[in-house]
């Protein structure tokens, strides 16, 4: 069982941009023995898919490997002939995509795709391969697995189309599979199914494989051992366990150390305070189509209220109904008890500067034109009236409070920053404006898990400064447990739960808030077995749901 | 299959709207001409008896709507009305206006059969090898071939047609005497004669064509090929001709077909130019013939014929990238 | 019957020599990956490259024999290999003093710029001299009629040229090289002017209906899809019958018709382009922020919405005005664009093209309509260079 499966030798690779070719990784060793399960973590532009797919001996236009050695079974992958590599990929070493979806042929049914591999490799007959497929659709808890191969991609939901590339996977019974962060893309609630079923068909074929992801909780139920990777260098790499419980390099010990930010939980507010935002009884619609129905919560001075759901819960259409880009079909917002108007093209200028926003990408939310001083310059000129140099002392200030050194970024342009600062120009635009309320619409999820802490920190400490109020729309619970005073659950466009953090997440709760919960991956290797048990293994994901 | 024919009858009634305004259009256009239409083709010198003998015959008598509408309830049935030119002459020579000599329609009819033969010797000759070419391009992309192709496709979509043309009977007429620069084409021509004849204009069109054509194919098969299923494809082994025939072809589909449409409507107002310069008995020469000499009746009749040919295409296109979407072939 | 089993020969005697290539390349370099995975194809197509260019070389060869028919029948292809190498090296030493010269953004540009693109800009700035000092270079009047007519261009005497007309003279004697000067003047300027038209109207009209959306956004875009469906040479060919109808003997004013009504026909291209890259960029979170934060219509447009809109935006400008000027150069070569006495390329053509078919024995008195037409395709040729280079530079990060 200890036979050496993949053996990479200073892995070199170099992109190109810019017409230069640049090293995107800097010598990274990697061994793979025959069942074992490696995980690949690390944040945006660490390599992580580039030496995934470099360790099947490919690599993506623009790419190229510049040194080392890829070994697979002592075959050389880097000075292999195309046709030597074609041989191995698809029966040897297979490869499931992040995005299912845009990975599965639009023109083809699943089951032709499936079997397209074993046929061409000649190692099943066309009816041998799609009885297998079926066989592979049942034990990965696929609904219908004898029909649902026969559908087209878009009739199939995500997390089902995932689990069918993983069968795609296996058709050849492969030695290696890489998986590139194959539940980044979906919901907690879907994602649990999909990382059991994977761990259940690699472990009863005995296959090994390298499982990419930037996700500590996931990569601690998958692997058998951890690899962290930064900036195209090896960090460290040991057995899970060890890594998880006694990681030796401080860059490790950061990305662990993560989870423990956490605010005090605020006491309950006095019920006859006016609250400054409150939601009543909002019902609204795109065209024909209801998105939300009858949604009532309120926001008080210097409270963060987080709303959390999943993708198509409402949480976003809530808040274009606060700022009035979408008027509600019924009901409305109040504002320090004051009713606001429904459509923001008829809110007075006071009324608009005292509703700020925060977006998700920096990158379309700052106009990449503009430099740092003339964004946050605008506000302070267009709400405040200040102009020439009060303007830019203002400016200064804010930069200040956003921990971001005036002199140096006053004449930047966006693109000239990163992520993290990006988003923290975000919030200085909306601090220029002097509100009381601002919404931070999934503020953090762009950002690696370090820069995201730093935000959440910055958020909390201009709270206590400024006695703001926020609207914090996440899917993320661990940043709400951070962050949040109060927590509002939605699903389906309708509010399931609500009430202060502590209270939310200690049971009991409302069944779909306890399914949310139970879904967030932990760090506790064992979670996911736990959680298998607790539930049973017909009783998860959207079969949960569905039962609700 | 009933959401898709529904779409389709949608496409079919908006491109039959669009035909009936792009008609009101040209009738409204033409109808801007200053003053009375048989003052404007007769001019000063012209007899009071003439410019009454055409106003009559031309209904100009009558409101512009039933007008408009008795000219478009003929150009349905196939009747276009008369001809100026011939009016103008039947008047002279003081026989009844009218008469089987003048109908636009007798004028066009051959003229649109050699315009589209000349336009289908076009399509077979450009059709294949533009889309052959595209494909190459797309897959050796940034090679040689690639730049070298991009350099003279790009050379020749900015030469004027005319420059084209004067270039082709430069080599292969003068030069080297192959094939006719003239093109003057007759009843009861021999179709290896026909086609001879034919080949030169055929050739410039084929030029423009193929560069516009070969081009938006490797752009349509380089999106493709960048998407994330083409890389699955390659992952799971499978050979480049694999790739591109399984993969990369059925989804280009849609694309391809678009682009053919396009070109072939691009044709249609190409054809003009190269016809004057082969002096090709076709409908483009025939439009510009009218154009000059302000032969109203037919440079309507000529518009609407444009037109027509190019919603259809248009709507052709749309149709049958439609049919080639599985999203719509297999609703949920 | 010959040609084609001569051409039949040569295509095995490449294929042969195609599979000779690879399998030396192979043997040579020790199985390099580079021949060891060469598709017999890419063989032949570098096979096919070697011929051609040996054939022009032999051309250009042939074209300097003493033997006078061989060198008339070669005569065009070799001074067309002369014009490629003369162009290529003026546009290698433009591309390098470009690199050396000027403030570091331009260095900058001029180091990432293909050899294409530089051959582009610097015709481009060529024209444009031309065109703003015709007056000063040309040697005789636009309209001025000369002594002789039908001089042969060349300016030897002994081929029937004359000194005093470098390209000869036309029909009624006026001087080529002249009109060809003016004709950049006048073609080019009235077709610059009608794409500036086309943009006021298509661009504004464009981001209008992006921005405010709504009954405005529906009526435009619908008009714009009827104008459309009509194809532009032919609606153009049909509005300057009426045009001429109005103009009556004012040739200027048919001028001046003719830019507006192809200015029209051309907007409704730059509207569709306008909104939708104004679509594009209304989507973003920082139009919506602008919004929020109550910012009026002309802060959007201005401010938000154009400073990101100039990239596209300006490669377009560039395909429209190639596209305007070959209509306008087709309206005119059919005789209804740009009226005589001003010179116009277009008209030229059509005027001198009967002296083609004297090539064979003749070449130069042939060259004068190919002048014409090549100075319309060079110029067009050269901005789809430059704009080319620019699509590939805003579209190559992604890549």
């Amino acid at each position: 069982m200890s036979e050496q499966l993949l053996k990479v030798r200073g892995l070199k690779i170099e992109g190109r941009s810019d017409e230069t070719w640049n090293q995107i990784v800097n010598g990274v060793d990697l061994d793979l023995k025959k069942g074992e399960v490696l995980g690949l973590i690390g944040e945006s532009g660490a390599g992580k898919s580039t030496v995934g797919l470099a360790s099947m001996g490919f690599t993506r236009d623009g790419c190229r490997i510049s040194d080392g050695t890829v070994e697979f079974d002592g075959i050389d992958l880097v000075n292999a002939s195309a046709a030597v590599k074609r041989d191995l990929l698809g029966k040897r070493i297979a490869y499931v995509a992040q995005s299912a979806a845009a990975s599965f042929n639009p023109a083809h049914r699943l089951i032709d795709q499936h079997t397209e591999a074993p046929v061409q490799h000649k190692v099943l007959g066309k009816a041998e391969s799609e009885a297998d497929g079926v066989e592979l659709y049942r034990k990965l808890r696929l609904p219908n697995p004898e029909e649902i191969g026969f559908r087209y991609p878009h009739q199939v939901s995500g997390g089902q189309l995932q689990r069918a590339m993983t069968a795609m996977a296996m058709a050849c019974r492969p030695d290696l599979i890489i998986f590139d962060e194959p539940t980044t893309a979906l919901d907690v609630t879907t994602q649990i199914e999909v990382l059991a079923s994977i761990r259940e068909i690699v472990e009863e074929f005995d296959t090994a494989a390298i499982y990419i992801t930037h996700d500590l909780a996931v990569v601690a139920q998958m692997a058998d051992k951890i690899k962290v990777l930064l900036k195209g260098d090896e960090v460290e790499e040991a057995e899970t366990r060890k890594m998880l419980s006694d990681p030796q390099e401080d860059y490790t010990k950061s990305l662990w150390a993560v989870r423990s930010f956490k605010r005090p939980q605020k006491p309950a507010v006095h019920t006859s305070a006016t609250p400054v935002i409150s939601v009543q009884n909002v019902t609204a619609a795109y065209g024909k189509i209801p998105v939300l129905h009858d949604v009532s919560f309120d926001i008080h001075e210097g409270r963060t209220v987080a709303v959390v759901g999943e993708s198509g819960s409402g949480k976003s259409t809530t808040a274009r109904c606060i700022t009035g880009l979408l008027p509600p079909k019924q009901g409305h917002v109040e504002f320090d008890g004051e009713a606001l108007p429904l459509d923001y093209r008829k809110r007075s200028k006071m009324q608009l500067r005292q509703a700020q926003m925060i977006y998700q990408m920096a990158d379309t939310a700052l106009n990449p034109r503009k430099t740092i001083g003339e964004l946050i310059g605008r506000p302070v000129q267009f709400y405040m009236g200040l102009t020439g140099a009060e303007k830019r002392k203002r400016v200064e200030y804010l930069l200040e409070e956003i921990e971001l050194e005036p002199s140096q970024y006053y004449n930047r342009l966006p693109s000239e920053l990163s992520g993290g600062q990006k988003q923290r120009i975000g919030i200085a635009r909306a601090l220029a404006a002097e509100p009381k309320f601002i919404i931070c619409d999934e503020v953090t999820s762009a950002l690696d898990q370090l820069v995201a802490e730093g935000i959440l920190k910055l958020l909390a400490k201009l709270q206590d400064e400024l006695n703001l109020s926020y609207m914090f729309i996440t899917h993320d619970l661990a940043t709400v447990k951070s962050i949040a005073d109060e927590v509002v659950v939605m699903k389906d466009g309708r509010v399931v739960e609500q009430g202060l953090k502590n209270d939310m997440f200690t049971p009991p709760h409302h069944p779909y808030t306890d399914l949310l919960l139970s879904s967030v991956p932990e760090m506790d290797p064992d979670w996911l077995t736990n959680l298998l048990n607790e539930r049973g293994v017909d009783n998860i994901g959207d079969a949960a749901v569905d039962k609700m | 299959m009933a959401s898709i024919l529904k779409i389709i009858a949608q496409r079919l009634a908006l491109g039959v709207l669009t035909l009936f305004v792009v008609s009101v259009v040209i009738f409204t256009a033409v109808n801007l001409l200053p003053g009375d239409f048989a003052q404007a083709i007769l001019g000063q010198g012209a007899t009071e008896e003439a410019v009454n003998a055409i106003r009559k015959d031309l209904g100009l008598d009558q409101h512009p709507v039933s007008r408009y509408l008795s000219w478009l309830g003929g150009a349905v049935q196939g009747d276009l009305g008369n001809s100026f030119a011939q009016a103008n002459f039947a008047s002279f020579v003081g026989s009844d206006a009218g008469s089987g000599m003048a109908s636009v329609a007798a004028q066009i009819g051959p003229r649109f059969e050699n315009t589209m033969f000349l336009a289908g010797v076009t399509a077979l000759i450009a059709v294949p090898i533009s889309i052959t070419l595209g494909v190459l391009a797309a897959l050796y992309r940034n090679s040689i071939f690639d730049r070298a192709t991009n350099i003279l496709t790009l050379s020749s979509i900015s030469s004027p047609e005319f420059f084209l043309a004067y270039i082709l009977i430069l080599f292969l007429a003068v030069l080297n005497p192959m094939l006719p620069s003239l093109s003057n084409i007759y009843d009861g021509m021999s179709f290896g004669e026909r086609f001879e004849k034919t080949l030169l204009p055929a050739l410039t069109l084929t030029l423009v064509v193929t560069a516009h054509m070969m081009r938006m194919t490797r752009a349509a098969i380089i999106n493709l090929l960048a998407s994330p299923y083409i890389e699955m494809a390659r992952l799971k082994g499978l050979s480049p001709m694999r790739v591109i025939v399984k993969h990369a072809l059925p989804n280009a589909l849609a694309p391809i077909i678009n682009v053919i449409a396009l070109n072939l409507a691009y044709l249609i107002t190409g054809v003009v130019v190269v016809e004057v310069v082969f002096v090709y008995p076709g409908i483009g020469q025939l439009f510009v013939d009218s154009v000059k000499i302000r032969d109203i009746p037919v440079v309507q009749a000529c518009c609407l014929i444009f037109a027509a040919a190019y919603i259809l295409l248009n709507l052709t296109a749309d149709i049958l990238s439609i049919l080639s979407n599985p999203r719509l072939r297999h609703p949920k | 019957m010959m040609t084609i089993l001569n051409l039949l020969l040569l295509a095995v005697g490449m294929a042969a020599v195609g599979w000779v290539f690879r399998f030396l390349g192979q043997k040579i370099t020790g199985n390099k990956p580079y021949f060891r995975d060469m598709s017999f194809g890419v063989a032949f197509g570098f096979v096919f490259g070697a011929v051609v260019l040996v054939w022009l070389v032999w051309s250009y060869v042939l074209s300097h024999s003493s033997d006078p028919t061989v060198a008339n029948k070669y005569f065009f292809l070799g001074k067309a290999v002369e014009g490629l190498v003369i162009f290529a090296i003026a546009a290698w030493i433009f591309r390098i003093l470009g690199r050396s010269v000027g403030t570091n953004a331009t260095r900058k540009l001029f180091r990432s710029m293909p050899l294409t693109a530089s051959f582009g800009v610097l015709t481009i700035l060529i024209y444009a001299f031309v065109a703003i000092f015709a007056g000063i270079l040309a040697p005789y009047g636009q309209e001025e009629i000369l002594g002789a007519a039908n001089i042969v261009p060349g300016g030897n005497p002994a081929m029937g040229g004359n000194p005093d007309y470098p390209l000869g003279t036309d029909q009624i004697g006026r001087d080529i090289l002249s009109r060809l000067i003016y004709g950049a003047q006048n073609t080019v300027g009235i077709a610059f002017a009608t794409t500036v038209l086309a943009f006021f109207i298509g661009g504004t009209l464009g981001f209008l209906a992006a921005t405010l959306g709504g009954w405005l956004d529906q009526i435009v875009s619908r008009a714009v899809d009827v104008l459309m469906a009509i194809p532009s040479l032919i609606f153009a060919l049909l509005l300057m019958t009426i045009a001429a109808a109005w103009a009556g003997s004012e040739k200027g004013l048919l001028t001046f018709y003719m830019v507006l009504i192809i200015a029209v026909i051309d907007s409704t291209r730059v509207f569709r382009l306008a909104r939708a890259v104004g679509l594009n960029i209304v989507v973003m979170d920082y139009i919506e922020a602008a919004k929020l934060r109550g910012e009026g219509l002309g802060y959007l447009i201005f401010r938000e919405i154009l400073p990101n809109a100039t990239a596209p935006l300006l490669a377009e400008f560039g395909l429209r005005f190639c596209f305007v000027f070959l209509t306008i150069a087709s309206l005119s070569f059919l005789g209804v664009g740009i009226q005589p006495p001003l010179a116009d390329w277009g008209t030229m053509v059509r005027d001198l093209a009967q002296f083609i078919n004297f090539a064979a024995f003749a070449p130069q008195v042939a060259s004068a309509p190919l002048l014409a037409a090549g100075a319309i395709a060079l110029l067009t040729v050269a901005v789809n260079f430059v704009v080319d280079w620019m699509l590939h530079k805003s579209s190559g990060l992604k890549e």
